[in-house]
């Protein structure tokens, strides 16, 4: 057995599925430590090589639809158990069959992809809808976020179309990196502080007005003789209260 | 700078006072961010909070003002009403629609108004602050307006030009419970700007296709908004109006917003009543039925039975009144009447019809695909497992599948005229 290690970007993965076919690689695993715990295996240090990871990426978005194709780069981001794995085993499924696959939805392969898929989608779309930005002095709109999946390359671009004029700073708050926006480009930025707590001092002087307002707003539309907290749980999981102004107490 | 502590206060009357305004969709309208603005619509909605009763907030949605020369029983703002009062000005609106949107709280802003001295001069004040919006802020977010019965055309169209969506609610499903309930107003005052806007959207859309500069119109269509259990409609006649409204008018979206009692009037449910939150539900799935599942209202709701059933959903009930229709075999049938099996929904019915092409579909298999199997299997065709349930009489079935579902609301199984 084999054991890849990649470098924790997809176009790693997909130099991996190069060298698989390549070397004619039989038996592998995929591990992102670096190392193997299964000790009948030896690893491999899979180097990213953008024009191999170009040519399977061709061979992939051939066989597949630009939904397909795009299901299986959403996995990625999963975080869920063997990411790499499944997709490898997807991967394997789509370059063997002549027809395209991803309709055979009832084998556990394909499943297993879309319904990671499903789930970083839901995340993106949570974390378009949940991040809270907060104004600094130096007029940066500043928000934090912790979400389930890692998703702040994806939504990247929803952002900057949305907000161009403005620059603006999403924190993912679990991987300790975030997103910055300076009126022309996004990029990425590595940092590891614990939140801007720092205190008034740093928010503009409107800042805090323009969020008890929205407390009240929020208060206020809510009709008291249809109170169902279980629906009002299940679109705003608890564990995202921490970062949403509204749900913020003592402001 | 705004004047804090009287802004807060405004904000909390007239947000409360167009809470009962259902409508929250921000989707279906594309605009695009141009020369670095600030925002767009990107076609598909989003909630960025939800309320303790469960509902989304996309758009900030407010009145302008709650005075009003109108004495609508069924309306927080009636004339009547003894409540604060409360105005905005166009700066006001315009600067918290921006700050909100901006820290991204927002999809962008639904604007409605108590009618003020006249509606010309009440529509031209909303129309003010969507031109302000989209031309001073260079805003591209979502921008829901309320088009004022009795407004004139030519600023009912330039409301168009500004905003992604326009709705005039008719609030009471029918004449008579309108003029029962609100004898300043008639159905005409409703249907009129309907008509003039379907007649201007589709006209406007004819333009766009020939001169792909021609400024957007209303991109988001129209909606409407009715009260249900107000008055003593029943669900034939409050649906033959959404049959109409979507047939006839080309509406986006129809709303049914459960009446809350707000109001000792005695022609109107008493104060305390219960929210008749199931039957809303089941006319909301029934509008789905009919716009996403080929469904006819008169498969759902007929003179013999002019109401929808509150136990079940309307779709199982068709299902149980039909029972000639089934068993589906799902290997073989066609997609339209994959889509008629309780259990099985739009996006999975699509699925079913994918994958069987690779194989046979078994029963194992449906339940890894996000079907409702526990719900489905009574109206399936297998080879083997259909024996099972095919002596049951629609009656057992019922109580079968009732028995699945722990509903929450079944205390309020009521649909609220009745208890009066």
């Amino acid at each position: 057995m084999i054991t890849l290690a990649c470098d924790g970007t997809f176009e790693g993965w997909l130099t991996a599925l190069f060298d698989i076919y390549e070397y004619r690689f039989t038996d592998v695993e995929f591990s992102s430590e670096g190392v193997s715990a299964n000790m009948f295996s030896t690893t491999r240090q899979v180097t990213t090589d953008l024009l191999k990871a170009e040519r399977v990426k061709k061979g992939l978005k051939q066989r597949l639809s630009q939904q397909g194709y795009q299901q299986l780069y959403h996995t990625f981001f999963s975080e869920i158990e063997n990411a790499e794995q499944q997709m490898w085993l997807f991967a394997q499924y789509v370059f063997a069959s002549k027809i395209n696959v991803e309709g055979d939805q009832r084998n556990p392969v394909v499943w297993n992809i879309l319904k990671a898929a499903q789930m970083v989608r839901r995340e993106s779309h949570r974390m378009k809808a949940f991040v809270r930005f907060q104004l600094t002095k130096d007029q940066i709109y500043y928000a934090v976020v912790e979400p389930d999946c890692d998703v702040l390359t994806l939504i990247a671009k929803h952002f900057s179309d949305r907000y161009a004029d403005q620059r603006w700073l999403i924190y993912d708050d679990k991987r300790k990196y975030g997103i910055y926006y300076d009126l022309n480009s996004v990029s990425v930025v590595e940092m590891t502080f614990n939140e801007l707590s720092g205190g008034v001092e740093i928010w503009d002087d409107k800042e805090l007005f323009f969020q008890q307002l929205w407390q009240r707003y929020f208060g206020s539309v809510n009709i008291k003789a249809r109170k169902n907290m279980k629906l009002h749980l299940q679109h705003m999981p608890k564990r995202y209260w921490r970062h949403l102004t509204e749900k913020k107490t003592g402001l | 700078m705004l004047l804090s502590e009287r802004v807060m206060e405004k904000l909390e009357i007239l947000a409360d006072a167009a809470k009962y305004d259902v409508s929250c969709a921000s989707g279906q309208s594309k605009r695009e961010n141009k020369n670095k603005g600030i925002g767009n619509s990107s076609g598909f909605g989003i909630c960025h909070a939800y309320t303790e009763d469960g509902r989304c907030v996309s758009l900030l949605k407010i009145l302008l003002t709650n005075h009003c020369i109108f004495d609508c029983a069924y309306c927080v703002s009636r004339k009547s009403n003894d409540i604060k009062r409360a105005a905005f000005t166009v700066e006001e609106v315009v600067d918290i629609t921006i700050s909100f949107y901006r820290r991204n709280y927002i999809e962008g802003l639904f604007l409605s108004s108590g009618i003020f001295s006249n509606p010309d001069y009440t529509m031209e004040r909303l129309v003010r602050i969507a031109k302000k919006l989209r031309k001073e802020e260079n805003f591209n977010g979502y921008i829901h307006l309320k088009a004022i019965p009795g407004a004139s055309d030519e600023l009912i169209r330039e409301a168009g030009l500004y905003a992604d969506r326009l709705s005039v609610n008719v609030e009471m499903p029918t004449e008579q419970s309108l003029k029962l309930l609100a004898p300043d107003k008639n159905h005409q005052d409703v249907i009129r700007p309907m008509t003039f806007l379907k007649e201007e959207i589709a006209g406007r859309k004819e333009e766009k296709k020939i001169i792909k500069k021609a400024p957007l119109f209303a991109p988001a269509g129209q909606s409407t908004q009715m009260v249900i259990g107000a008055t003593k409609e029943t669900d034939l006649e409050i649906l033959a109006m959404t049959d109409y409204f979507y047939g006839k008018m080309n509406l986006r979206r129809v709303c049914y917003s459960g009446y809350v009692p707000i109001s000792t009037d005695n022609r109107l449910p008493a104060l305390g009543t219960p929210v008749p939150i199931i039957r809303e539900n089941r006319l909301y799935q029934a509008d789905w039925l009919l716009r996403f599942y080929g469904f006819k209202v008169n498969e759902l709701v007929g003179w013999d039975q002019p109401d929808l059933d509150l136990d079940i959903d309307p779709k199982l009930a068709w299902a149980l009144r039909n029972p000639e229709q089934f068993p589906v075999d799902i290997n073989t049938a066609d997609l339209e009447m994959i889509k008629r099996i309780p259990g099985v929904g739009v996006k999975s019915a699509q699925r079913i019809v994918q994958s069987r092409r690779y194989r046979r579909l078994k029963p194992e298999h449906l339940q890894t695909m996000g079907i409702a199997y526990n719900r489905a299997k009574y109206f399936l065709a297998f080879s083997t497992p259909f024996s099972l349930h095919k002596d049951l009489t629609q009656e057992q079935i019922k109580q079968q599948i009732l028995k699945l579902q722990q509903s929450k609301y079944e205390k309020n199984f009521s649909s609220q005229i009745t208890l009066f």
